[in-house]
């Protein structure tokens, strides 16, 4: 396979689960800001810092409102992490290795393309917002589904699923930073209703909470919550499973290509040495430093997979 | 021009249904036109999804635009296609004989059949090439050579596409979208296949691999990337062919050879079909500052460590110029008389002509020597006098940059109009395939249609669309 190709195939699946994953992130904070009362349009802040585009949104915007948060994450084209830049992206990097995909894949990737043209053409009201957005994750969904149904599992399946897990763990890490000042063991706000508006915050982002309340019941403490996201590889986005994958997936590279180069090293690295203690150990080192270490790990496994599998040269 | 002269392939000159229309016609006649209508508008939601797309150059953003797809299909009749065939057949191999005579011996010139400096001071002329010879002696690998029709038996060529001819990937997405909206003309119609051109391809190129290559020889397509207005069919026919579709900062010369870059190291290329220029593909022997080809490339080439198709050079056997020898040359090299005739050429730069296209411009074709898709020509009985009196000037100015032609009528072949079937203007490129072994011909090619009424400008890039070819079994 064409570096190139791997190159192709890692970013187009990696902005496909950025698109869908920032759209759970404007789902989330919508509903958050329906069911709150008082709640403040500065919500959306964390939110953007969730997706990371909170800087760039600052550069464009003098102030900070609902509406114009919305759209920056939904339409924006000046965001390259925008739900419409994303999915453009995807299709891009999709076209560029359309030999390696199979007709279904294309065709799921180019209609959800479509599909996103029509709808963000303009501005979306916030009736329109839940249909439109439900149906965005639905076509990626399709994409998805394509892809594990007709692909057959060679080097192109890994790639493609190397650049899904990456950018999956990344989400999950930063979500889990930006609020984990709420996750801390604290004696003076445990249980109150802005904690528990929190973590629920932290399930929806990640599409959590039905499988949190099927193991732990309805009961919220920060500590299942954090072990749940963390350590738990039963739960599809958790760090623990994210990381399990990519290791897998840049095993079977190695079994397949007959060489074992640095990134499956640094992946089994970031499991042994960070995805398998228990979660007390977390919170002694700090549950903050852990996740920015975490973070750094990933960019240089993201980095050290690049000059491997020779994307660039 | 007088209607009554245009044939239309389905009902002739004089009304009377054609053969190889009836089945169609009795299938037509029994079909809803409002169904037809919506079968229509299916195509171009399948062709849209499937991303058939190519990218309209001149534009401010790189616009992904559709060819309009007609759901009539051409039909020809199996006695007519091999009669074309070999006429077709004749024409690739005289091209071929040319191209190596010309980079040799020149015997053509010192036979005092072409004038020296029609080659010597050709741009497409490349002295890179002379005293080369390509694997298996094929220049063109694959050739497009465009007819159009005037009569019941009467064909021109009017271009020999020598250097990469596009379209195929129509011919055949073309076809595939028929097969699927109306099975049942298919199993009414014995249509001979052209779906196994993507596989003849790979072995053609596979037959021209050069000679030290072992037995399954690494094929690989060469396109300039993703913005060029043709990356689908590149996209297309690699994936068809199971072959890596490459871009020049994907290669690089290493001892001797070219090799891709591939997730395990580099892997040496045995042939490259280049869908990219002369110009642009190496920029240390060519257009220094070309970033679409390879560095060094045609070394390696000269010294026969790879196959290029087509090769570096053979724009001179489409030429415009070079196009009104064509008689000549398929005689001198064959020894018969040309079985396709061309149409009737005056070059301006020879000044009898000259003066002749002055006086007649309005009834003429005029043609820059070196363009191609339909821009730059000048279409004299639908222009205004201002149009005319400014190519006058252009043509003073730079007669040899220019050939004339008389207006064909073109033949028509209905399309499904608002009020039903239509005629509209058509021409057809067949697909040719050049090994040692063999010259193939698929049985089709791409049939494009001027959609406006009366127009004769077939070009996709000029609002032209296309339609399913089809050649009946015998």
């Amino acid at each position: 396979m064409l570096g190139k190709t791997a190159n192709g195939l890692f970013w187009m699946y990696r902005y496909l689960e950025r698109a869908e994953n920032t759209a759970r992130l404007i789902e989330t904070g919508q509903r958050i800001a329906l069911t709150r009362s008082g709640s403040t349009d500065d919500e959306w802040r964390s939110v953007m810092q969730t997706a990371g585009v909170d800087a760039a949104f600052n550069a464009h915007h003098e102030t900070l409102t609902k509406d114009a948060a919305i759209d920056w994450m939904l339409r924006s084209k000046d965001n390259g992490s925008s739900v419409r830049s994303s999915i453009e992206a995807a299709r891009l990097n999709a076209r560029m290795v359309r030999t390696a995909l199979t007709h279904e894949v294309w065709e799921a990737t180019n209609s959800a393309y479509m599909a996103a043209r029509d709808l963000l053409a303009r501005k979306v009201s916030e009736r329109d917002l839940p249909g439109v957005l439900g149906d965005l994750r639905q076509r990626s969904a399709l994409v998805r589904g394509a892809t594990h149904g007709t692909m057959l599992r060679n080097d192109i399946y890994d790639f493609a699923r190397i650049g899904t897990f990456l950018e999956r763990a990344d989400n999950t890490a930063r979500i889990l930073d930006v609020k984990y000042y709420v996750l801390l063991p604290s004696v003076m706000s445990v249980g109150s209703s802005i904690d528990n508006v929190q973590w629920e915050t932290i399930l929806r982002s990640v599409s959590a909470r039905g499988g949190f309340r099927m193991e732990y019941g309805s009961q919220f403490e920060p500590r299942d919550i954090a072990h749940f996201l963390i350590l738990d590889k039963r739960m599809p986005r958790s760090l623990a499973f994210c990381v399990s994958k990519l290791r897998d997936n840049l095993g079977y590279l190695c079994s397949n290509y007959g060489s074992r180069p640095q990134a499956f090293a640094k992946a089994d690295h970031i499991e042994r040495k960070f995805l398998s203690h228990d979660i007390d150990a977390i919170f002694d080192y700090g549950l903050h430093e852990y996740l920015q270490q975490i973070l750094g790990l990933l960019s240089d496994l993201g980095g050290q997979i690049e000059i491997d599998y020779r994307f660039y040269k | 021009m007088n209607t009554q002269d245009i044939f239309d392939e389905m009902w002739g000159t004089s009304d009377s249904l054609r053969q190889p229309y009836s089945d169609f016609k009795t299938w037509y006649d029994r079909e809803e036109p409002k169904r037809l209508r919506a079968k229509q508008r299916e195509a171009e939601e399948l062709f849209r999804l499937t991303g058939i797309t190519f990218n309209v150059y001149g534009r401010a953003e790189a616009e992904e635009r559709l060819i309009p797809f007609d759901i009539v299909p051409r039909i020809i009749s199996a006695r007519e296609w091999q009669k074309l065939g070999r006429g077709i057949e004749q024409r690739v191999r005289a091209i071929n004989a040319f191209l190596h005579d010309i980079y040799h011996k020149q015997e053509i010139v010192r036979a005092g059949r072409i004038p020296e400096e029609m080659i010597s001071r050709n741009a497409a002329f490349l002295p890179h090439m002379i005293g080369v010879t390509p694997p298996g002696g094929i220049y063109t690998h694959i050739v497009g050579i465009d007819l159009v029709r005037t009569g019941d038996d009467q064909f021109y060529v009017l271009e020999d596409n020598a250097r990469t001819p596009s379209g195929v990937s129509y011919m055949l997405e073309n076809r595939e979208t028929m097969l699927r909206m109306f099975p049942e003309l298919f199993s009414r119609n014995r249509v001979q296949p052209v779906q196994n051109y993507p596989s003849d391809l790979r072995r053609s190129l596979a037959a021209c691999a050069p000679p030290l290559t072992g037995p399954k020889p690494t094929v690989a397509i060469l396109t300039p990337g993703i913005f060029n207005s043709a990356y689908f069919e590149h996209a297309f026919l690699a994936d068809q062919m199971g072959v890596e579709l490459v871009e020049g900062n994907d290669l690089r010369v290493a001892d001797g050879r070219v090799a891709m870059r591939t997730t395990e190291g580099y892997k040496p290329i045995d042939v490259l079909y280049r869908r990219v220029d002369d110009d642009f593909l190496d920029p240390l022997n060519f257009n220094p500052d070309s970033a679409l080809g390879v560095p060094g490339i045609m070394d390696v080439y000269r010294a026969g460590g790879i196959t290029i198709a087509n090769a570096p050079g053979t724009g001179i056997a489409d030429d415009k110029a070079i196009y009104s020898y064509m008689p000549d040359i398929v005689e001198f090299y064959t020894g018969e008389r040309p079985l396709l005739e061309n149409v009737p050429t005056w070059r301006c730069s020879e000044e009898d002509s000259l003066a002749y296209v002055l006086d007649n411009l309005a009834d003429l074709v005029v043609k820059e020597v070196h363009g191609s898709g339909g821009y730059g020509m000048l279409i004299g009985p639908t222009s205004s006098k201002k149009e005319l009196s400014e190519f006058r000037k252009k043509l003073k100015a730079r007669p040899g940059n220019y050939i004339a032609q008389p207006t064909l009528s073109l033949s028509t072949v209905p399309i499904l109009g608002r009020s039903g079937l239509t005629p509209r203007h058509v021409d057809l490129r067949p697909f040719v395939l050049c090994s040692p072994e063999r010259v193939h011909i698929t049985p089709g090619g791409l049939t494009r249609v001027a959609l406006e009424k009366g127009s004769l400008v077939v070009n996709s890039s000029q609002g032209g669309g296309t339609k399913d070819t089809w050649v009946l079994e015998d």
